[in-house]
């Protein structure tokens, strides 16, 4: 048996990793789940949340990132992360929240239509995950 | 014949056109290079994008509830073109190429009786169909690439075609764009992104695809997501490819132009020498037949 499997971290704009990880933890839509080598398929959606590479040596996680939502794709191959977005997670700074939280505030005030109030608050949600996944990762 | 002055004054106009493309042409190698880049790392994206709709896809086809993106209205009455080009000029034939294409399938439309509406992406083709087909207009945007975040302006634009298909306003939605190859070849091409077409997978590869997958939510749902998020890379893409082709197409244009200024400078300063050689010449006869005339 493989101990490990190909970690594939996509974004519209770029291919942000590619690795052969131990073990990767990642957001699904109906809760965080774990991929070792030989999962079985699997295809999900995911929900904001802080995705977990382990090295497969130590207990602590090598990497974390926050990711704003996408797919998941594991196959025999390895796993495939899309993302619309993945900030390593010691690169959130509260400055960056407070910003981006005023931003979704505004786009709340000033939507129109249902669809734009909609995506505001999907835009505020994702930021009060990442302060949460901030506040989780300093403690 | 031209006289030395204005021979003078000619050469000296070639000599600065020939700056100023060669100035352009290195600039847009530059942007060239950046624009590549980009296209090039947005590429993993849609290809694995591809990969899971694809096995996605196999197994939802014919379903029940199965999405009208992935299935088409059931007719093909009415047609959504999103023709892509430049917003400026000077390079070359891209503009003109696209434009041509569209032009091309928007005659076969209507040879066949068909509807279509149009939606542009740069300048220079909202100039070029407005004279034509200004009733058939029904969107614009040239804002691409001037902010940061192209991907969010991509999704936009994806938003409002969205919104279009959702009032029924159309059957089938075709990308005209270059495909960029090198700096040398761009591709005109046609890719129809709704219905999206199902791509093709491999029939011995049956374990690995299809029915292998687990689900979660269920594929229905996964489906309703990765559909227009799907009509939105594509369009990025697209956007990316035509990005890079037009900086591609204007750097060759730029260097052919250059070129084309150096020869034309070269004969110009032959034309110049040889007039000031017989203007000489002629002096000298006049000199010495005035001095023998004595």
């Amino acid at each position: 048996m493989a101990d490990t499997l190909q970690l594939e971290l996509v974004s519209p704009a770029k291919l942000l990793m590619s690795e052969s990880v131990g073990m990767v933890v990642v957001p699904g839509i109906e809760g965080y789940f774990g991929v070792l080598p030989d999962h079985m398929p699997l295809l999900s959606t995911l929900r904001p949340g802080v995705v977990s590479v382990h090295d497969g040596v130590t207990d602590a996680p090598a990497k974390q990132f926050f990711v704003d939502g996408g797919f998941a794709e594991v196959n025999p191959e390895g796993c495939t992360l899309l993302v619309d977005e993945a900030i390593a997670i010691d690169e959130i700074t509260a400055d960056n929240i407070a910003e981006r939280r005023s931003a979704a505030e505004e786009l709340i005030q000033s939507a129109e239509t249902d669809g734009d109030r909609a995506a505001a608050e999907k835009a505020l949600f994702i930021v009060e995950e990442m302060a949460r996944a901030m506040a989780e990762a300093a403690a | 014949m031209a006289s030395l002055k204005d021979l003078r004054i000619r050469i000296t106009s070639v000599q600065s056109t020939k700056k100023i493309t060669s100035a352009m042409k290195m600039v847009a190698a530059s942007k060239l290079r950046r624009a590549q880049e980009a296209a090039e790392q947005a590429r993993p994206y849609a290809q694995r994008m591809e990969s899971m709709l694809g096995n996605l896809a196999a197994g939802a086809v014919g379903q029940d509830g199965e999405s009208d993106l992935l299935s088409g209205t059931g007719k093909d009455d009415s047609y959504l073109i999103i023709v892509m080009t430049a917003n400026r000029g000077l390079c070359g034939g891209f503009n003109t190429n696209i434009i041509r294409s569209a032009r091309q399938m928007i005659r076969d439309l209507q040879a066949q009786g068909k509807s279509f509406k149009i939606f542009t992406v740069g300048s220079k083709c909202r100039d070029n169909m407005k004279r034509e087909f200004a009733d058939h207009m029904v969107g614009h945007f040239d804002e691409f690439g001037r902010t940061g975040s192209s991907f969010a302006e991509a999704e936009h634009v994806g938003q409002s075609v969205m919104a279009m298909f959702a009032a029924g306003d159309f059957d089938v939605c075709t990308l005209i764009y270059a495909n960029f190859v090198s700096a040398m070849t761009q591709n005109v091409t046609r890719q129809q992104v709704i219905p999206f077409p199902v791509p093709e997978v491999d029939a011995g590869d049956d374990a690995a695809t299809g029915g292998g997958y687990e689900y979660e939510p269920s594929d229905t749902e996964i489906l309703t997501d990765l559909l227009p998020r799907n009509l939105a890379i594509q369009i990025f893409r697209a956007l990316l490819e035509n990005g890079a082709s037009e900086q591609g197409a204007r750097m060759s244009a730029m260097d052919s132009a250059t070129r084309n200024a150096g020869d034309m400078i070269d004969t110009l300063k032959m034309t110049y020498n040889r007039t000031r050689q017989a203007q000489i010449t002629t002096e000298l006869i006049e000199i010495i037949s005035g001095a023998e005339a004595i």
